[in-house]
């Protein structure tokens, strides 16, 4: 049964208002939160995922290249990732 | 073949639910009803079911523990009274919310204040609103065959809502009748095993009990309250079927001597018995007097109460419950709703009967229908009367 | 484990399952301490899960109708029931296996509640849950208020802090009672397995879970959860301020396995002054220096009394006759 966006008729309403597309809330990009984004300086990452560890959005993901990165579609800019970073490879920069 | 047995009503309703192999019976002890857990629970310990038995440490957990079970998917029971259905009534709705077919066993005793432990209807008045679907039984027999077409009825497909069966505290309760007990074979005939709409298990992960934001609700509410309005059809359905397989017949309003009566008494719950009584004394001297019997609660059977009243000139609704400061007792208030704007209809009056378990005889019945008789030229000065309350 | 490798934290996540339950898309504030808990916790427990979520932050951010957070089975049913429904789906659970009208495999029960729908309103019902023996894991995540309502006093708020219900003003300097301490409680329960832990030492706090889920009967970790936005602190300290918890001996990270107490960080050979943590929050801003006295006195105490239980007592299977 696919999830529908915007207001349904009560029929469409889901039984006891269940969701049954589990992680659904993916659709909605927290990205729009932000005024400050982190910047990954790769010459300083030692790859050891502490940032991706410690993101509360898990949006953190490693790469091909083994650097981790923010997904900017989910990043609120909390600045965990970059105050936690060991090697300081984080920054933090105001976005327009 | 069906069995018949004397047995203390209590545990007849907790022979009934066992029949129904419940699979999760989670209940906290409150004088009326406390055997029908206790006699659940030496059944379970006896393994004449393969059940868990949850000694909750309150009602609330007991329906909280209920909700968690059926959706796991297990079929869920509890039962109670008066103070603990208060206490469960933060999950009364959410369960009827959540479709989640949970059946209770209500043993109706007054609410508080000052604490009675007797035979009254406040306590499943105060919760009409919580779209559970309603019945009330009359006598042991009724609950047991209530009890057994709730499993049926709340886990239909087109239905999915909790089911509370009501017997009246002590009067009810504690009584030993006679009572013709369907087989084990029978039961599962009638009742196949219980195939939820969905469960919370990691196989196919779902979320049950999510926020529901202003843009949403009203449809939410909609939804549940077209699925209680509905289930009537469900329900006539499945009384049929236990009509054809067990021969006793069951109707959202059943009528008593109701031809060419003049007054009604429309009387819900085991007094209605009393109440028969009185009817055929009332015949035998000639008064046209009819008796209503009000089985089903919610879905309210607004259709039915019209038909039945036809023809009448006085309808006195009895209630067992005050709606304090209200313009009627509960089941008055309902019936009147139903009735407004009918053509013909009756003049109604409302008499609050045996509140705290006070006795209601068959005398009493005698004096209502007489006053009650007079309505029909003078219209009574208050829209409802304590019947009997000492004190002008 | 983290004592045996110095930084041995900083490789090791690395190492840990990639696999998100709980979804990007949450509507958690800027950086939650809670979120990345219960992240962390989906984690340590894997798919055979399910989870019994009471009202509070984590429910109403995660299943906003129709979306849903969790990619793990999930109800919600009221504030007060967590470990109520929890008993429920573990009874149901264990019958329909027994039955065979489920698989035949180990799914977990997890209860996960606020401090909120754990110490105050939800005690009743964990006491209960605890004192039957279900089978059944609850966590407590603590962010010391009842965030989700407006940052509102509750037993597990410490002492001096200010929240909207108790605030500090010219009269009062916040709340007057020291915090409940729910794990101790726990183990007076008999509960077999009762850990503290919190999301800045991440991998302290999985192993914990992964522990925790492996026993058969009732086991209990509270979780302490910085709230940047209650405790009115910059959302990017948030580890920051849950370290200090810890190394202040403010809130110890310890395992009590059949009431055999140990400390399962490393801590540092002095404490830090409960000052470090204190300025750092809003929340206590207020308080004057006799204030902190107070408190550094008593967490001392508390301190050595989690000691002194760590040095006597023993595990209570080496009790049995």
């Amino acid at each position: 049964m696919t999830e529908k966006k915007g207001p349904e008729t009560w029929q469409e309403v889901n039984l006891g208002c269940m969701v049954l597309s589990p992680g659904n809330a993916s659709e909605y990009h927290t990205g729009s939160w932000r005024d400050r984004k982190p910047v990954l300086d790769t010459a300083k990452c030692i790859k050891c995922g502490i940032c991706y560890i410690f993101c509360p959005e898990g949006c953190i993901v490693q790469n091909e290249s083994g650097y981790f990165e923010a997904d900017m579609n989910y990043c609120k800019g909390c600045g965990i990732c970059a105050h936690e970073c060991w090697p300081g490879a984080i920054t933090m920069v105001e976005e327009g | 073949m069906t069995k018949r047995a004397g047995m203390e009503i209590a545990f007849a309703a907790a022979e009934a639910v066992a029949l129904c192999k419940p699979e999760v019976v989670a209940a906290y002890p409150i004088t009326p009803n406390t055997h029908i857990p206790e006699h659940l629970s030496d059944i379970v310990a006896d393994g004449r079911i393969n059940a868990e038995f949850i000694c909750v440490e309150s009602e609330h957990s007991a329906l909280s523990a209920c909700c968690g079970a059926s959706a796991a998917g297990a079929r869920a029971f509890t039962a109670t009274s008066s103070q603990g259905l208060l206490f469960m009534g933060e999950v009364m709705p959410i369960v009827s919310a959540m479709r989640l077919p949970v059946i209770m066993a209500i043993g109706n005793r007054a609410l508080s204040g000052p604490i009675n432990i007797w035979n009254d209807h406040s306590d499943i008045m105060s919760q009409r609103d919580t779209g559970w679907i309603s019945l009330f039984a009359s006598n042991g027999q009724e609950v047991v065959d209530m009890m057994i077409q709730a499993f049926k009825i709340g886990e239909h497909r087109d239905v999915l809502l909790p089911v509370n069966i009501n017997l009246d505290g002590f009067q009810l309760t504690h009584v030993v009748e006679p009572i013709l007990f369907p087989e084990q074979d029978e039961v599962d005939q009638f009742l196949p095993e219980y195939k939820p709409y969905a469960t919370i298990h990691p196989d196919k992960p779902v979320s049950m009990g999510t926020l529901g934001m202003p843009e949403i609700f009203n449809e939410a509410m909609k939804a549940k309250d077209m699925a209680l309005i509905n289930s009537k059809k469900v329900i006539l359905e499945i009384w049929k079927e236990w009509k054809e397989q067990f021969g006793r017949e069951y109707a959202p309003v059943t009528t008593y001597k109701t031809e060419g009566a003049r007054v009604l008494l429309l009387t819900v719950g085991s007094m209605d018995e009393t109440a028969e009584v009185a009817i055929d004394e009332l015949r035998e001297r000639k008064v046209p007097v009819g008796l209503v019997r009000l089985k089903l609660w919610r879905p309210f059977p607004s259709e039915e109460i019209r038909k039945a009243v036809k023809g009448a000139k006085v309808l006195a609704v009895m209630d067992r419950a005050v709606s304090c400061g209200g313009a009627a007792g509960p089941v008055c208030a309902e019936v009147k709703s139903a009735l407004y704007g009918e053509q013909d209809c009756p003049a109604i009056v409302n008499y609050i009967i045996g509140l705290g378990g006070r006795d209601v005889t068959v005398d009493d019945f005698i004096t209502i229908a007489e006053k009650a008789a007079k309505a029909e030229k003078e219209k009574p000065k208050e829209a409802y009367e304590i019947y009997g309350v000492r004190g002008s | 484990m983290s004592s045996i490798v110095e930084n041995f934290d900083l490789y090791a996540p690395r190492l840990v399952d990639k696999e998100e339950y709980f979804s990007a898309g949450h509507r958690a504030c800027q950086g939650c301490g809670e979120a990345l808990a219960i992240r962390l916790m989906c984690k340590a427990l894997g798919k055979d899960t399910v989870i019994i979520n009471a009202t509070g932050c984590m429910e109403v951010i995660s299943s906003l109708y129709p979306t849903t957070a969790w990619r793990l089975p999930w109800i919600h049913v009221a504030f007060p029931n967590a470990a109520a429904v929890g008993s429920g789906v573990e009874a149901g659970l264990k019958v329909l296996r027994r039955k065979g009208r489920i698989a035949d495999r180990d799914v977990k029960t997890v209860c996960i509640g606020g401090d909120g729908g754990t110490v105050d309103i939800g005690f009743q019902a964990l006491s209960g849950a605890m004192e039957r023996g279900h089978d059944l894991l609850y966590v407590c995540f603590d962010n010391e208020a009842y965030m989700n309502t407006g940052i509102q006093r509750s037993g597990a708020t410490p002492f001096g802090a200010s929240t909207t219900t108790d605030p500090a003003g010219s009269a009062s300097f916040g709340k007057k009672a020291w915090k409940k301490n729910v794990p101790e409680i726990m183990v007076a329960h008999n509960v077999p397995y009762v850990a503290t832990a919190c999301h800045s030492y991440p991998l302290d706090f999985m192993n914990k879970v992964k522990k925790a889920a492996k026993v058969k009967g009732p086991s209990y970790i509270h979780c302490l959860s910085v709230c940047p936005t209650g405790w009115r602190l910059p959302p990017e300290q948030c580890i920051k301020a849950g370290r200090l918890a810890v190394q202040t001996g403010i809130f110890p990270l310890y395992e009590v396995e059949d009431g055999r107490y140990r400390i399962t960080v490393e801590m540092p050979e002095k404490l830090r002054p409960v000052e470090d943590y204190l300025k750092i929050q809003g929340r206590f801003r207020h308080l004057i220096e006799e204030d902190i006295k107070i408190f550094q006195e008593r967490v001392i105490q508390e301190y050595n009394k989690l000691l002194e239980k760590i040095r006597s007592l023993h595990s209570w299977s080496e009790l049995k006759g």
